[in-house]
């Protein structure tokens, strides 16, 4: 291998800016140019502030759940148990508001608790007793749905969300801007931040790219597995407390409709199903793109059976383009 | 001579599998109100059988160290299709079985031709089919209905001489026709000297990725097979996301109690007909000793957790730490 | 021997890995009813030369005959149908599969399109039994096999492809002595069949118990064949030794003599049966070597002292005080402050898809943060100055580490932990794969650590360097440290005599240093 000359340096400067737009990232924001452009042709008001801000606000939900989803994939593990994570952190936050003022106030903080709880399962699984992540978070999920049964009787829970719940989910803080969107960028701004400027993201990179590296470089690679599933798992219920309050109350299989969602704006994102590699704004750009996708199938009047099949193809074909592993064998 | 000790060790998983569902059928036959009746059994093989099949798909995959978390879906689309074509004259019918189960290899054979020829993770990638699928039978089915041909349906539900489960018999057929074949071909050793070593099996010249791809597409025509008989057992079809999601669950739950490493290379489809049984029989305890069925969930989410917990017990002999990471 | 066609032969038979010369003209003949062993130190090219017979790679230029007409193999099957058949070190079994099921893998007996049980079983059988291991049941797994017993199986599955030139690696490295004998005799008597073997093996007396011809490979290629016993152990390291060299080292800096108690000292080290009583220390200043034939437990040894290996009986002292190093993360912490310059840089020392910036400060993060919080100008500070000190040749700090040359990787992976500021350097082969002047680089770097008062352990597979950078040379064979080399007694002829084990070596070393 030849050293880099000085022709060469100004070539990789430009090289440099290049990699710096990840082209997953950049197509999946020209995916969104385009759906809002194939829309704008049924309907006007796909351009509209107010409607570009509904779309916001809706991809918020998702946004949250997809955040804790990336950080797991990041380091080349799953989360499968998402749906009832979501579940039962809505339905925990709003059983907490039976009881009383206290129980109010601590809504909120006692339904991410109960998803931080699932994630610890899921990462003393993954890290500890190393099983592979996709068959602890299957196995959580179904005694997160199993403990939920029991607790409502199977049926819908009569409790209700509380008010603060729907106001960081409902409200505006800002005129014209949804609470939603407001806690997305927060929870999103928190994301980069940790990702980028801490030890801990340093780390989930490093141990998607290789755990036997990353050990070797003297991480506590568990550790960080565990504290990871933990943020996914919260995250998750976050977003579950965030529909509640969205719709009043939990219901039954209210997260079953995000697995497939979550982790497909995570991958359309650009970030490695393998682990080790993506960036926030990809995922910001999945949720959107997903959020978008879907409200123009609605809006084309396509129903539930034709977007699973359109969901499934998108994801399998983006797949294909950037999540293959390597050819060598 | 002591072969049969070596038989033992090579099928531990099976019979283990094999006493754990005897010991929890008698737990649940014993303490059933009816007893051990024709009927009592019939109906725990009409129920066992579904899972069997799907079951049986699972452990095709995970053999090979891959896994299908389509499977649950496939079973619910082939039962939409069912619904729709396996009805009328018995040509047409028959005509229909055989629509279905093509459809069911289709399926599989689309997972496998994207997890190996496409590269993909087949984690994600059969969850993304599995949309697929679920959409397809939704279309097939938006609502719950259809039909079947009821002769057969009955027939194939009901009982033999007056007590052997003709869904038993079916069960033990294919797994004769498909499983025995397969497990013994140079593909079904390729499958599992894959799941075991992918480097050794390569390092002997193996076909591993044919092998690979017809587990994949092997498991969609068990799992079709089992979207068939919940045809004959309902008599409708219906795209129901939780019941889909539900057997996908529990085919990785039977395989597990079958004796099936979810590492690959190990078990047998035979060990996981049994985990599906046996996994039917704990979960249906709840029953019989009068226990509120909301708890069933839960009680099989918890057997499921510790069965997949249990193969931690190997990193206590692992002494090198690296090796955590392979 | 008879002057009829030798049943293989090659010549002229060259390979080259990218810039590395592997195999150079080698020429080579086997005869059916020999035995014939292959000798060489680490690199001298015996494994490319078995590859290319077995088909595992194809030669760059060079000929091969089998019963005089020319043949190439594009594949070990090739190789296999040819007469052809290798045992290989590395265990190339199935685990899960049955001792029969691997036995005939690459060919089963088939009956109506299925695998004939029955009969794979009796070909197992007598497979085994021609290898001498008849008591190993056919049906038994693999997995559940000691290694011993495993490589057995080895011998047999490449018996049962009914070889007419039968290859064996370091069959025996593996077996008990019990094993050992049994697999001779098996040897001699498939020689009695006409069968050649090449045997290549470290254990000079293996080779004089078995073979009767020898030849020595150098370099890549072959010095001289000879009939076995004509030449004395002694004459046979002397044609090992000449390899090319045109590395220059730094100067040695005598040590000095000091009351201060080791920086790192261990006490009857031992590891499942991969390390056995293990002891040494290493002071302030000094640059120990860990030399001998690949693969005799040094790796192991240095992940034993990184906390990596678990059940690790003996005793670790760091300046007198015992600690207990459970893990990588408490070696590096400050009062051990140790470094292992990783075994493989791609996939243990890198982590190639990140930046050059995030992988040098990937083992030193807690320096460059305070809360968990990176400080991206200390960072930076770091950065810099270790890409200073190692001259690093980037285009940035923001391209991947994959980008680099191999040397630059090489390098980035030493800086990544000199950010640490070790006090104990152990490195593991860490010029392997890299470009001469980054190596003399490497060299330079590890003095000055030295003389800075860093301890080193340095594993090398190349004798070469073992001679020019240490202090102290440690010569490993089966898992213990078999003699201590130092100063002037590190020599090529030393290290190769105590690699091989061969007794009489010390005698006249002197005259080989002079020569």
């Amino acid at each position: 291998m030849s050293e880099i000359s000085s022709s060469g340096r100004q070539r990789s400067n430009r090289q440099a800016l290049w990699r710096r737009i990840d082209p997953a990232v950049a197509t999946a924001f020209g995916c969104i140019v385009l759906l809002l452009l194939v829309g704008s042709i049924y309907s006007p008001n796909f351009l509209h502030l107010d409607y570009l801000l509904l779309q916001l606000k809706v991809a918020s939900f998702l946004g949250v759940i997809a955040t804790g989803a990336m950080l797991v994939i990041l380091l080349g593990q799953i989360d499968l148990s998402s749906p009832w994570t979501i579940t039962t952190g809505a339905m925990m936050a709003c059983a907490a508001a039976a009881y009383g003022p206290v129980g109010v106030a601590l809504a909120i903080p006692f339904g991410i608790l109960c998803g931080v709880a699932i994630g610890i399962v899921n990462g003393i699984g993954v890290a500890y007793l190393r099983i592979p992540a996709m068959i602890v978070t299957l196995a959580t999920n179904a005694v997160a749905q199993g403990l939920m049964v029991v607790y409502t009787g199977g049926f819908s829970p009569q409790d209700e969300a509380t008010e603060a719940m729907r106001y960081i989910a409902t409200g505006f803080l800002i005129p014209g801007v949804p609470n939603a969107v407001l806690v997305w960028a927060v929870v999103g701004a928190g994301a980069v931040f940790l990702l980028t400027r801490t030890t801990f993201g340093r780390a989930v990179y490093g141990i998607g790219n290789s755990e036997r590296a990353a050990y070797l470089s003297g991480i506590d690679t568990r550790h960080i597995l565990v504290i990871a599933f933990a943020i996914a798992g919260g995250l998750a219920a976050f977003g579950g407390v965030l529909l509640a309050g969205y719709s009043s109350k939990a219901a039954q299989s209210m997260g079953d409709v995000y697995l497939l969602p979550a982790i497909a704006a995570v991958v359309l994102g650009g970030t490695s199903i393998l682990g080790g590699r993506g960036s926030y704004l990809g995922t910001v750009a999945g949720a959107i793109l997903i959020t978008l996708l879907q409200s123009i199938l609605s809006v084309m009047q396509i129903p539930e059976a034709g977007r699973q099949v359109i969901y499934g193809v998108v994801i399998v074909i983006m797949l294909l383009l950037y999540g293959r592993a390597p050819a060598s064998r | 001579m002591k072969d049969w000790k070596y038989w033992v060790a090579e099928q531990r998983g099976t019979l283990f599998a094999f006493v754990t569902f005897v010991v929890m059928f008698t737990i649940y036959v014993s303490n059933h109100p009816a007893g051990f009746t024709a009927n009592v059994v019939q109906t725990a093989a009409n129920k066992g059988v579904l899972l069997a099949f799907v079951a049986m798909a699972q452990a095709l995959v995970v053999i090979t160290a891959g896994i299908d978390l389509s499977v649950g879906m496939i079973f619910i689309l082939t039962n939409c299709l069912a619904s729709w074509i396996v009805v009328g004259t018995p040509l047409e019918t028959a005509l229909g079985i055989v629509g279905v189960l093509l459809a069911g290899l289709a399926c599989g054979a689309v997972n496998g031709l994207i997890v190996i020829y496409g590269r993909l993770q087949p984690i994600v990638t059969t969850i993304a089919t599995g949309a697929i699928f679920f959409g397809i039978a939704l279309l097939l089915r938006p609502f719950p209905g259809g039909g079947v041909n009821e002769d057969l349906a009955d027939f194939l539900t009901g009982k033999i001489w007056g007590v052997v489960p003709v869904s038993l018999l079916v069960l033990v057929a294919v797994v004769l026709l498909v499983w025995v074949p397969f497990s013994r071909s140079v593909m079904g050793r390729a499958a599992y000297a894959t799941g075991s070593s992918e480097a050794a099996a390569y390092m002997s010249g193996m076909p591993i990725r044919r092998a690979k791809f017809l587990t994949y597409t092997l498991a969609g025509l068990l799992a079709g097979i089992g979207g068939l008989f919940l045809t004959f057992f309902t008599y409708t079809g219906e795209a129901a996301l939780a019941s889909g999601n539900a057997y996908t669950l529990f085919s990785i739950a039977a395989v597990v109690l079958g004796g099936v490493s979810l590492y690959g290379g190990t078990g047998s489809a035979i060990g996981a007909v049994f985990g599906a049984l046996a996994f039917r029989a704990i979960g249906d305890l709840l029953f019989v000793f009068d226990l509120d069925p909301l708890w069933q969930p839960l009680f099989q989410g918890v057997v499921l957790l510790i069965a997949v917990s249990l193969g931690a017990f190997a990193l206590l002999r692992v002494r090198n730490k690296l090796d955590w990471f392979t | 021997m008879s002057r009829a066609v030798p049943l293989f032969r090659m010549e002229g038979v060259s390979k080259r890995y990218g810039g590395v010369r592997a195999l150079d003209g080698a020429e080579l003949t086997v005869n059916a009813g020999q035995i014939h062993g292959i000798l060489g130190e680490n690199g001298a090219g015996k494994s490319t030369l078995i590859k290319i017979m077995s088909g595992v790679v194809e030669p760059d230029a060079g000929r091969m005959m089998l019963d005089g007409k020319e043949i190439s193999f594009a594949s070990p099957a090739a190789a296999n149908d040819a007469g052809i058949v290798c045992v290989f070190q590395e265990l190339s079994l199935i685990p899960h599969l049955s001792v029969a099921d691997n036995i005939v893998i690459s060919n089963p007996p088939k009956r109506f399109g299925m695998i004939d049980r029955r009969k794979q079983r009796a070909i197992a059988k007598e497979a085994l039994a021609r290898a001498g291991a008849a008591d190993i049941h056919p049906q038994a797994l693999v997995k559940d096999l000691p290694l011993s017993r495993r490589q057995m199986v080895e011998i047999a599955k490449a018996l049962a492809r009914k070889p007419r030139i039968l290859i064996l690696d370091e069959a025996t490295s593996a077996l008990t002595a019990s094993d050992v004998s049994k697999v001779f005799s098996v040897l001699k008597r498939l020689r009695e069949e006409g069968l050649a073997l090449l045997y290549i093996s470290h254990r000079m007396h293996e080779i004089a118990e078995l073979a009767d011809m020898c030849t020595v490979f150098r370099n890549g290629s072959n010095v001289a064949s000879f009939a076995t016993g004509t030449k004395s152990g002694n004459e046979i390291v002397e044609m090992m030794i000449g390899r090319e060299y045109s590395n220059v080292f730094p100067a040695k800096t005598p040590p000095v003599l000091s009351e201060k108690p080791p920086v790192v000292e261990c006490r009857h080290l031992a590891w499942t049966d991969q390390l056995r009583d293990i002891s040494f220390s290493v002071r302030a200043g000094e640059v120990i070597g860990l030399g001998g034939l690949d693969g005799q437990g040094q790796r192991e040894l240095l992940l034993a002292l990184f906390g990596v290996l678990r059940g690790v009986s003996g005793q670790v002292l760091i300046e007198g005080q015992p600690v207990g190093i459970g893990s990588p993360r408490q070696a590096k912490r400050g009062e051990i402050g140790m470094a292992l310059i990783p075994e493989d840089r791609k996939t243990e020392g890198l982590l190639l898809p990140m930046s050059v910036r995030d992988n040098l400060s990937f083992a030193a993060l807690d320096r460059v943060s305070r809360g968990g919080i990176i400080d991206g100008t200390a960072e930076k500070s770091h950065i810099d100055e270790m890409i200073r000190l190692l001259a690093i040749k980037t285009a940035g700090t923001d391209i991947p580490a994959g980008a680099l040359s191999g040397g630059n990787q090489q390098k980035i992976v030493i800086a990544k932990w000199l950010m640490n500021r070790p006090r104990i350097i152990l490195l593991n082969d860490p010029t392997r794969g890299i470009d001469v002047g980054t190596k003399q680089e490497i060299y330079q770097l590890l003095r000055k650590l030295a003389d800075e008062g860093a301890a080193i352990v340095f594993y090398s597979t190349d004798y070469d360097e073992l001679i020019g950078c240490c202090d102290r040379v440690l010569v490993m064979y089966d898992g213990g440290i078999h003699r201590e080399l130092a100063g002037e007694e590190i020599t090529e002829h030393a290290l190769i005599a105590s690699a091989l084990n061969v007794e009489e070596a010390s005698v006249d070393r002197t005259r080989v240093a002079g020569a």
